[in-house]
């Protein structure tokens, strides 16, 4: 028997296989690989091209004002104020029948240059969401707390199994459970439902935020030594005074970490935001109101039939996108350089 | 200082050997003969590389990432470090146990020992069962496993799971079994239980074995290779300082600082 | 000198513990009330849906799971009825495609990065899985919308509708135009839950001791065999596991499914026309409910929802959880 072919009567068909199996391995990871990076690509090519001074700067504007006079060749209909949540009420319908695309009638609404932004999404997005952080941080990170020093118990077993249950529950559950309490809840003062509101929004957010807060928490707590907590304890303080001048201290980059991280996840939440903050086309600052998301304009305008309206879809999923990628590098750079200090 | 033998078994020859890890060499040039039929010790202090030098025996050192070998190491002759020769079937003749008794895991205790030789395609029941009781019985194993050969391999003591290890080595039936530290892990009697079945196993083949513990390589080796920690150059490298029976080793050694390893003063 | 200075120390710490001696069981009393907040956030979820789904359960019971109307609107030849057999239908067969096309390929790119990838490509690799997995679900949605839905419709799915018109029924639609069904649903699925599946694998691939690789190898086994013979059974309940929780998150994904699925409350005759999932429907129609009575159908079948990708969760997690423990006897990093 040498060392450089065998006479086992497998020996080849083993070297065959070894290399088909690799080879497939491979082609699965090139299979898998195309259709992200078309996804990636087109976000951000063509959301990439949408993006301009107006789209950040300018609320929403709908692609008929500019040619609804012009059709109609007179003034609107009525002399009721143009009204931007229902740019349609004062458009005759009369001068859009048998429009089409490239003809006179047609061509300017479906080849309408994109106008306007999304101004009125991104403070919508940064007010919900902030809000929602605002909520989930104190009940995430005490919560996480618990979970790092007081970690043997009953209660800190259901409390990781909550934890898991929240962050696997689909998030339309959350968007049932916060329409059901929040959006449809009678108001006492007037008898009528709250109806849709930001903080509807803020509340199902909540919800998806809070597990991602207290696991990580537990985690960065966990990886303060312990001879650093018990250095706190021998000089003669207690287990609350060590944790809030000692751990928290050590383990703050990680906290924010996960805080940061729920930020994003929150952000790209579309599902409970439809049935908790309905969208808005106009820039509402008020929490008590229907309130515009940027994944709401995203949604909301990729099945419009304007391309106008379309193009500010692309445009606000290369923001959601961003943000997300964003914050994840940040927290990646950010956890390296912890782990190296220590 | 060769060492002849009389039987035919397989002779390792080690030539100019250079492990490294990525750009670091880990121990010098290594030059040593390995008698057939022989037990073999190698001894030496923490980080001497003994372990390293053991692993390139049977080209597992390059399975390391960013490891590599110089050098050469002759298998009755042949060079396995040849770049037309491949490693898989050095694995074949060098067999190897390691520091921890290791049982795969989902897989019975017949299946762990049966696995070698189901690679080598023999799937026949007969066969199978067989050598797997053959080599359950050369690794003292059989009488305490044959009623529960279905149960896991995980479930048995560490001791029984080394000899299991042992047993799965021999099932494929190489020309040298090398070990690594195979009794770090272990109680004093399952470490004696070991050692016996050692003793029994030189017979059929060539035995390797690296070892901290000195008293260990007296008592069962033939020959013994000392490897010290050298730090003239900055790094730590490990240097063989010397090969000899393992007798003289222990009397009277040629270097100093084989006496001085001995007698406790060093590692 | 020393001796006074530890003296006023050590009164300082008396002192200081004398006014935190309630401080611990305060400060248990507090994390305690906010970590029964997490859990209080769970119950909500299963007390809002049960209440608000009593009005369905009492009307319909059991046979809600079993009848496949659903009329919101009454009208004089269809009462209103409501069932969820569409739902259950859609939501099961765009998961299980999206399930048979990403479970092989997400485990085979476990298996890449953590066995095979060279080791400079490694991280990066890794990294950028994981970022994938992170990209909020609608922007697959859009994608999905405005390029993959108008390309497959054209080259894909109408000549396959055209083709098998007389051989599988349920491959071959006269609605294929509208670019909307399960199919293509469930692929925009695949390409979500890839990820998610790819990820988990190869962290329990990286979980496996070293060891069980090396007693392969040093019976002369190939790479491949390495992997399938030791690595991959050491690992398969925390794969498994992980396959679930990427069921999990396509059975109960609202934002592709509401905008790819066409959002048609029957029972398809074919996977190439509009139907509807769970989530779709009920993020298509709660809002705009027409009667107390259709909000509670749609409740019960979150409620359903709920439960099932609890119970999926739950097991996927205890088999991820065995993989970590590692096995009894062989104990090593």
């Amino acid at each position: 028997m040498s060392l450089k072919s065998s006479q086992m009567p497998n020996y080849q068909r083993r070297k065959v296989t070894d290399a088909i199996m690799r080879g497939l391995v491979l082609f699965a990871t090139a299979c898998a690989i195309v259709p992200l990076v078309l996804i990636v690509g087109y976000v951000v090519v063509v959301g990439g091209s949408a993006l301009n001074w107006e789209f950040f700067t300018d609320v929403y504007q709908p692609p008929m004002t500019v040619t609804t006079m012009d059709m109609i060749g007179a003034a609107p209909t009525g002399d009721a104020p143009f009204d931007p949540n229902d740019p349609f009420a004062n458009l005759d319908p009369e001068a859009l029948i048998g429009a089409e695309a490239g003809d006179e009638k047609g061509a300017n609404i479906l080849e309408a240059p994109a106008r306007g932004g999304v101004f009125h999404a991104i403070v919508g997005t940064l007010l919900v969401t902030s809000l929602a952080v605002l909520i989930a941080m104190p009940i995430g990170i005490l919560a996480g707390v618990f979970l790092s020093e007081f970690p043997d118990n009953s209660v800190a077993i259901v409390v990781r199994f909550a934890c898991d249950v929240l962050s696997g529950a689909p998030s339309i559950i959350v968007g049932v459970t916060a329409y059901i309490l929040v959006v449809n809840a009678t108001n006492p003062n007037t008898g009528q439902p709250y109806g849709f509101s930001g903080i509807a929004g803020a509340i199902a957010l909540t919800f998806l935020m809070v597990p991602t807060i207290t696991r990580t928490t537990e985690e960065v707590l966990k990886l303060v030594p312990e001879a650093t907590r018990e250095a706190a304890l021998a000089m003669g303080a207690t287990t609350w005074y060590s944790t809030f001048t000692v751990v928290i201290p050590t383990a703050l980059s990680g906290i924010v970490t996960g805080v940061m991280l729920a930020f994003a996840r929150g952000a790209g939440e579309t599902a409970p935001l439809i049935l908790t903050v309905l969208g808005s086309n106009v820039l509402v600052t008020g929490l008590l109101q229907p309130i515009a998301a940027l994944p709401l304009v995203t949604y909301r305008y990729t099945e419009s039939p304007f391309p106008s309206e379309n193009t500010l879809a692309w445009g606000s999923a290369f923001v959601l996108m961003m943000l997300v990628l964003l914050v994840n590098i940040l927290v990646r750079i950010a956890t390296r350089n912890r782990l190296r200090t220590h | 200082m060769t060492i002849t033998s009389l039987s035919t078994g397989a002779t390792v020859e080690i030539r100019n050997l250079k492990p490294y890890y990525g750009k670091r060499l880990a121990v010098r040039s290594v030059n040593m003969t390995i008698a057939p039929n022989k037990i073999t010790a190698i001894i030496g202090p923490s980080g001497c590389g003994k372990s390293t030098v053991l692993r390139c025996i049977n080209r597992m050192h390059e399975t390391i990432l960013g490891a590599r070998v110089e050098g050469q190491v002759l298998l009755n002759g042949e060079n396995i470090y040849a770049s037309d020769v491949d490693p898989m079937l050095v694995r074949r003749k060098i067999g190897m146990v390691f520091q921890q008794p290791i049982a795969l895991r989902t897989r019975s205790i017949f299946e762990n020992v049966a696995i070698g030789l189901r690679l080598a395609g023999i799937n026949n029941k007969r066969v199978l069962e067989e050598r797997v009781e053959a080599s359950l019985r050369a690794a003292v194993l059989w009488d305490e496993v044959k009623d529960k050969l279905n149960q896991a391999g995980t479930a048995l003591s560490g001791g029984q799971q080394q000899r299991l290890s042992i047993a799965r080595t021999i099932a494929v039936e190489p020309e040298v079994i090398l070990f690594d530290e195979p009794c770090s892990a272990l109680d004093p009697i399952s470490m004696l239980k070991i050692e016996e079945l050692l003793l029994d196993l030189r017979k059929q083949y060539t035995i390797v074995i690296v070892t901290h513990n000195m008293q260990q390589a007296a008592r069962i080796s033939d020959n013994t290779a000392v490897f010290m920690v050298d730090t003239d150059d900055g790094a730590p490298t490990g240097v063989l300082v010397e090969y000899n029976p393992t007798a003289k080793i222990f009397a009277q050694p040629d270097d100093p600082r084989t006496e001085d390893y001995i007698s406790g003063q060093v590692g | 000198m020393a001796g006074a200075k530890a003296q006023t120390t050590t009164n300082f710490r008396e002192r200081l513990a004398q006014r935190t001696q309630h401080g611990d069981s305060i400060f248990w009393a507090v994390t305690l009330f906010f970590a029964l907040a997490v859990i209080a956030l769970v119950v909500a979820i299963g007390w809002v849906t049960w209440n608000d789904s009593a009005l369905a359960r009492e009307r319909f019971g059991i046979g809600f799971f079993a009848s496949s109307e659903w009329n919101p609107v009454e009208t004089e030849v269809s009462p209103e009825s409501f069932g969820a057999v569409p739902a259950i239908v859609g939501t099961l067969i765009s998961s299980l495609i999206a399930l048979i096309l990403a479970a092989p390929i997400a485990v085979g790119i476990g298996i890449f990065l953590a066995e095979l990838c060279p080791l400079s490509l490694r991280t990066p690799l890794s990294f950028m899985v994981e970022l994938l997995a992170a990209i909020p679900s609608v922007i697959y949605g859009v994608w999905g919308v405005m390029v993959f839905a108008p390309f497959f419709t054209q080259h894909v799915a109408m000549p396959l509708s055209e083709s098998m018109r007389e051989i599988i029924p349920w491959l071959s639609s006269s609605q294929v135009a509208a670019g909307r069904g399960l199919l293509i649903a469930g692929i925009i699925l695949a390409i979500m839950i890839l990820p998610t599946i790819a990820a988990i694998t190869r962290d329990v691939l990286t979980l496996v001791p070293n060891t069980q690789r090396e007693v392969l190898l040093a019976l002369g086994a190939t790479k491949w065999e390495v992997i399938w013979l030791a690595v991959v059974p050491y690992a398969r309940a925390g794969i498994v596991g992980g396959v679930m929780l990427g069921l999990g998150r396509a059975l109960g994904e609202t934002m592709a499914a509401t905008m790819l699925v066409g959002n048609r409350p029957q029972v398809p005759g074919s996977l190439l026309e509009p139907a509807t999932t769970a989530a779709a429907l009920i993020a298509s129609e709660l809002i705009n409910a027409q009667s107390l009575l259709h909000e509670s159908a749609l409740v019960l079948i979150a409620l359903t929802l709920f439960v099932i990708t609890l119970l999926l969760n739950l097991i996927a997690r205890l088999l991820i959880w065995f993989v970590n423990r590692g096995p009894v006897g062989s104990v090593r990093a």
